[in-house]
């Protein structure tokens, strides 16, 4: 449906996009060191504004219905089945595009400033090249199985900037969890498509292209496509930390802020909804899997802001208010509102980047500090970083005419007019909760009188100009890029003429009475409007009360620990594993016990013993476990006679 | 009878190779005996360039006992490309840990040749032949560390384990001969396909041990347990020419043997072959969780791959025989690569394999710490890598093949490995200490022999279809 009404066209500039950043990658990689960290450093940089200047100008080439498309070359044939190295821009991928690039460049330039006294500066950049290499080919590959190159390659990249300060072991730590976390996830995403390809390859279809799949299907049982949008759906609940998946992302945050910024707000952590947005015609179909995707993203939005609430980490707050900001947009998804998820995706990635950076600012202004206990009263030291943090902090709350109030509210919307009242409700309740626990946050960092320890006053200041200026542009968007979705009775939405057509018109914006859209805006308005006065109430006027974690107390301590979710994973599936295992060694294994345990010693005796080792030791061992095999296949094949 | 010679061409050209290396080594000094190593080398080149010309004929010698074919040459690549990497990766390291390197580079020539002749053999006995040829070779190289303990208790569990499976084997061969009169594959395969009554019992008794000697060749598990002891016990060059070129002649025998000449009994073993196929993907990979030496770890990675492969031997057929050739080519350079890094860090005849002494790697030879990744990431089955186009193809064969839950194991299997294989990067890169760098082997060849693994893991990701077709048109030359 949405094959035919578009014009594909080839454009060879496409490949250049996620090459010329892999290309400064190599550089970097074989000669970084030479070139020295500020070369390498620009050069990345450098090369990510390549980029975005391509995607711009694609952006502006293509037409409303267009899809560029450029092919290098067949990268696995194999019979009819035939998978291509080529990437397709359409309005969908556009936007990502200009986010991935244009955020990007934003982070990179930000990164010289942050990076500057870094040691790993160089190999900084090369992990952070090679992640907007891998996120480009997620969001341009015009298959599913380059998708998943991307997938895989964002998540290793993101696994080697979390654990990139390794000599913290937590931080080593918090990168496999992110990892080990990602490919429980990553199996359902590797068994959708196992079971995409198989149904589809029993009725004579061999393709995992975007512009086929949609043809045939048809040729699926509901059932079938229920279960395979539920297999990929958990690949986004864990590349995109939804419940229940979502514990590696708070832990992420022990990556530098900028990476945060980039990964963990901006694009990786997105590439859940773009592959539920980019298989829509798959996902449109399946009710069942859309009320469950529902239902895990308003649950998620809801229990991220709890916890939010009770976070003393300027990072951790934003941690969850992401893991919050994703569950909106699964919401959207949920009711079939491609669109909706995508705008708030878009706009998020505005005001998410701004308040990180704007984070990473404080942090480095405070050397390193990042307990909100710790801070207040920063607002006239940091001017341009409070401004920036304030606005992008109206933004994610919801305050109207930013960015974040026109995709939130037209998430709330589409679902009231949906008929979700349950859902709309939680997501009124929640937009009430970010706006609270944010201004929290603002508050706590900004306002009242100062808790900075003694000797990180003296040196607090602003941020270079390299820092700021990414900020200043970031708030910018944060304000703006909102209006490109305003509802009908203001002037009406650019986005939706724009991305709709991507998703074939179906879930067009629903348009009720505009008396009652008006009413249901008033109402999160409302709502919203409390929240920053509680905040305001409770922690702008006098200093913060501290509360420390093993005082607390009833709820705020089962916020504070979010509601225990890593303990009840570790009793439950770490621990259990692990002796598994262990126990397997030992028992499968006597190797282990005799081989590691003794068997240092045992060499060390030296050549003499070994005969006799021959003899008595392992390999009668072995030769007994080979016979015993033997005769049970044997015994097989004399019951099959 | 065909009196042709030139099917015996490339395995000729090595062996000549050998018996030069050898005599050679008797008359020159011992501070010139890296000639040798470059003599071997321009063999091995030689019969590569041969190997390549010769590519698409299909001609028998001897009575057609031996065969060459496509699936032959493909082999025969593969082997000399491994023999010829062992042989880079062993020119310093033969002479820190004081091995005769005469003998060493003989022997892996002549171990080469066995594999040749197991690749291209249309008889079992000329099969077997070449099987001995090349275990007997390959148990002396496991031993010929003589100063080393651990090495010579290899070789000796290697050569009685070893002496144990060749009997099944051979009595398996000799059952075989007794139900069908003939050795020769051809005929064997006729007698298969006509149409009687009853096939003796014993028939399948020869094959089920025929089946018993390649699943203890290939380390599929339960015949596996000698693969631990034996790869970490070799020297760490052999320990990759035997987890690459032995496993890959093994598999050669197997595809040739039993998926297509005796392929009419093959409803007979599909179900102990499931079994097997998932016992060898499971258990090893299990126990590769729990070892503290990566060279370990490395010989129960190879078990688990074993198992993979045993997918595509299961899965049969066009698709099932292709994606086991092109995984095969797929793993070579990955694991040879791995165990060409810890061969760098052998540091003055001590050994340095465990997690631990890879910790730092990263950032004191960062191109080595990177090669390393590459092949950990590739056997871990990452895309856009060798390893991973390799696992698509075997699983995509045996979805094909109705065998779907297969595929799912395996990859359930394949995001279990990540856990080990992902601990020697997290060593490389976040951690310090480990052996000290002025201590590795430094030796440029090794170096080219990593760099060139990493290219072909590189490469077979990203541009595999060339050597996809190869694996394909080896496959049909069965026909």
């Amino acid at each position: 449906m949405v094959a035919s009404t578009s014009t594909v066209a080839t454009l060879e500039l496409l490949r250049w996009i996620p090459l010329i950043p892999l290309c400064a990658c190599a550089i970097n990689i074989f000669f970084g060191r030479a070139l020295g960290h500020r070369t390498a450093g620009v050069l990345a940089s450098a090369a990510v504004g390549v980029s975005l200047a391509l995607a711009l100008y694609v952006f502006w080439l293509l037409p409303a219905t267009g899809i560029f498309h450029d092919l290098l070359y067949t990268w696995i044939e194999s019979g009819s089945f035939r998978v291509n190295l080529s990437f397709q821009v359409d309005a969908l991928t556009a936007i990502m595009l200009l986010v991935v690039t244009g955020i990007g460049f934003l982070i990179h330039i930000y990164s010289l400033g942050y990076m500057a006294h870094d040691d790993g500066k160089v190999r900084f950049f090369i992990y952070l090249n090679l992640f907007i290499f891998f996120m480009l080919l997620l969001v341009m590959g015009d298959n599913l199985l380059l998708l998943f190159v991307g997938w895989e390659g964002v998540g290793l990249c993101s696994y080697l900037l979390v654990g990139f300060w390794y000599h913290d072991a937590k931080n080593t730590i918090a990168g496999n969890k992110a990892f080990i976390v990602n490919r429980i996830g990553d199996l359902g995403f590797i068994l959708g498509i196992f079971l995409l390809v198989t149904e589809l390859g029993r009725q004579g279809i061999w393709t995992l292209d975007f512009a086929e799949l949609p043809k045939h299907v048809s040729l699926l049982t509901p059932a079938t496509i229920t279960l395979i949008t539920l297999l990929l759906f958990v690949g986004a609940v864990g590349k995109s930390a939804q419940i229940p998946l979502f514990v590696w992302l708070p832990d992420a945050m022990a990556g530098p802020t900028p990476v945060s910024a980039l990964i963990h707000a901006a694009t990786m952590v997105t590439a859940g909804v773009y592959m539920t947005a980019r298989l829509h015609f798959l996902f449109a179909p399946a009710p069942y899997t859309l009320s469950i995707i529902a239902i895990i993203g308003a649950a998620t939005a809801f229990f991220a802001a709890t916890v939010a609430i009770a976070q003393n980490d300027i990072k951790k707050v934003l941690a969850y208010s992401t893991v919050s900001q994703l569950g909106y947009m699964f919401l959207a998804v949920g009711i079939g509102a491609f669109s909706a998820a995508i705008f708030h995706l878009f706009t998020h990635a505005f005001f998410k980047a701004c308040l990180f950076l704007g984070s990473g600012s404080v942090i480095h202004a405070l050397d390193g500090e990042q307990d909100m206990r710790k801070m207040g009263g920063l607002r006239s030291y940091l001017p341009k970083t409070y401004w920036t943090y304030v606005i992008a902090t109206l933004a994610i709350a919801g305050v109207p005419l930013t960015a974040g109030f026109f995709s939130k509210d037209l998430i709330l919307w589409q679902a009231f007019s949906h008929g979700s009242y349950a859902l709309w409700l939680v997501g009124v309740v929640t937009a009430g909760l970010t706006a609270f626990y944010m201004f929290r946050q603002l508050f706590m960092v900004f306002h009242g009188s100062s808790r900075v320890e003694d000797h990180v006053k003296p040196h607090i200041h602003e941020s270079p100009a390299v820092m700021t200026v990414p900020l200043i542009v970031l708030a910018i968007g944060s304000i703006f890029t909102g209006w490109l979705g305003a509802p009908e009775y203001l002037w009406g939405s650019l986005w939706d003429r724009w991305v709709q057509p991507v998703f074939g018109g179906a879930h067009g914006a629903e348009h009720g009475p505009v008396t009652t859209e008006i009413l249901v805006t008033l109402v999160t308005v409302a709502i919203v409007a409390i929240g920053i006065y509680l905040a305001y109430a409770r922690y702008a006027r006098t200093g913060t009360r501290v509360v420390p974690a093993e005082a607390a107390a009833g709820l705020y301590r089962v916020l504070l620990n979010s509601y225990w979710i890593d303990e009840f994973y570790d009793r439950i599936a770490v621990r259990p594993f692990t002796r598994v295992s262990q126990w397997l060694a030992q028992i499968f294994d006597p190797l282990v016990i005799d081989g590691l345990v003794n068997g240092v010693a045992k060499v060390a005796r030296g050549f003499s013993l070994i005969w006799r080792e021959a003899q008595t030791g392992n390999v009668q061992h072995y030769l007994i476990g080979f016979l015993a095999a033997t005769l049970a296949l044997l015994i097989y094949y004399l019951r099959q006679l | 009878m065909d009196a042709s010679l030139i099917p015996l061409l490339p395995g000729a050209q090595v062996l000549l190779t050998a018996l030069v290396v050898m005599l050679l080594d008797l008359f020159i000094d011992e501070h010139e005996r890296g000639l040798l190593a470059w003599i071997s080398l321009l063999g091995l080149a030689l019969c590569g360039a041969e190997a390549i010309l010769l590519w698409g004929s299909s001609e028998g010698t001897f009575g057609d006992t031996l065969l060459l074919d496509n699936f032959a040459l493909f082999f025969t690549q593969i082997f000399i490309a491994v023999a010829a990497l062992t042989v880079l990766s062993s020119m310093r390291y033969v002479r820190e840990t004081g091995i005769h390197e005469g003998e060493f580079y003989s022997l892996i020539l002549f171990a080469t040749t066995g594999m040749i002749v197991m690749a291209a053999a249309n008889d079992l006995m000329v099969f077997f032949l070449g099987l001995e040829t090349m275990s007997v070779a390959v148990y002396v190289l496991t031993g010929m560390w003589r100063s080393s303990a651990r090495s010579s208790e290899a070789a000796m569990k290697y050569f009685l384990m070893g002496a144990f499976a060749t009997g099944f084997l051979l009595y398996g061969i000799a059952l075989i001969y007794g139900a069908t009169g003939s050795t020769n594959l051809n005929q064997i395969s006729a007698y298969l396909l006509e149409p009687q009554g009853q096939w003796p019992p014993y028939l399948f008794v020869g094959g089920l041990l025929l089946l018993v000697g390649f699943g203890f060749k290939v380390g599929a598990v339960p015949f596996h347990f000698w693969i631990p002891d034996v790869y970490e016990g070799a020297p760490t060059p052999v320990t990759g020419f035997m987890a690459v070129a032995v496993k890959a002649a093994a598999f050669a025998a197997w595809a040739r043997i039993l998926m297509h000449e005796l392929s009419p009994l093959d409803s007979d073993w599909a179900l102990p072959l499931r079994v097997l196929a998932i016992a060898t993907m499971t258990i090893g990979n299990l126990l590769a969780i729990s070892q503290p030496s990566v060279k370990r770890m490395l010989a129960y990675s190879s078990i688990a791959h074993a198992g993979y492969l045993l997918i595509g031997i299961v899965a049969g057929e066009e698709w099932g025989s292709t994606s086991l050739l092109f995984y095969l080519a797929t793993y070579a350079p990955a694991t040879f690569g791995a165990f060409a890094v810890i061969t760098l860090l052998t540091e003055q005849d001590k050994p340095k394999e465990d997690y631990g002494h890879f910790a730092g790697l990263g950032f004191k030879r960062p191109f080595v710490a990177m090669a390393m990744s590459l092949f950990m990431l590739s056997l871990a089955g990452f895309p856009p890598l060798a390893g991973f186009t390799g696992k698509f193809h075997i699983f995509r064969s045996a979805i094909i093949a109705g065998h779907t839950d297969l595929a799912i194991i395996g990859v359930l299997n394949s995001l279990l490995s990540v856990i080990y294989y992902l601990r020697v990067i997290v060593m490389m890169y976040m951690n310090e200490g480990g052996v000290k760098g002025k201590s590795f082997i430094e030796s440029p060849y090794l170096y080219t022999a990593v760099g060139l693994a990493a290219a072909a893991t590189i490469y077979l990701g990203v541009l595999p279809m060339r050597t996809l077709e190869w694996s394909r048109s080896a496959f049909s030359s069965l026909f």
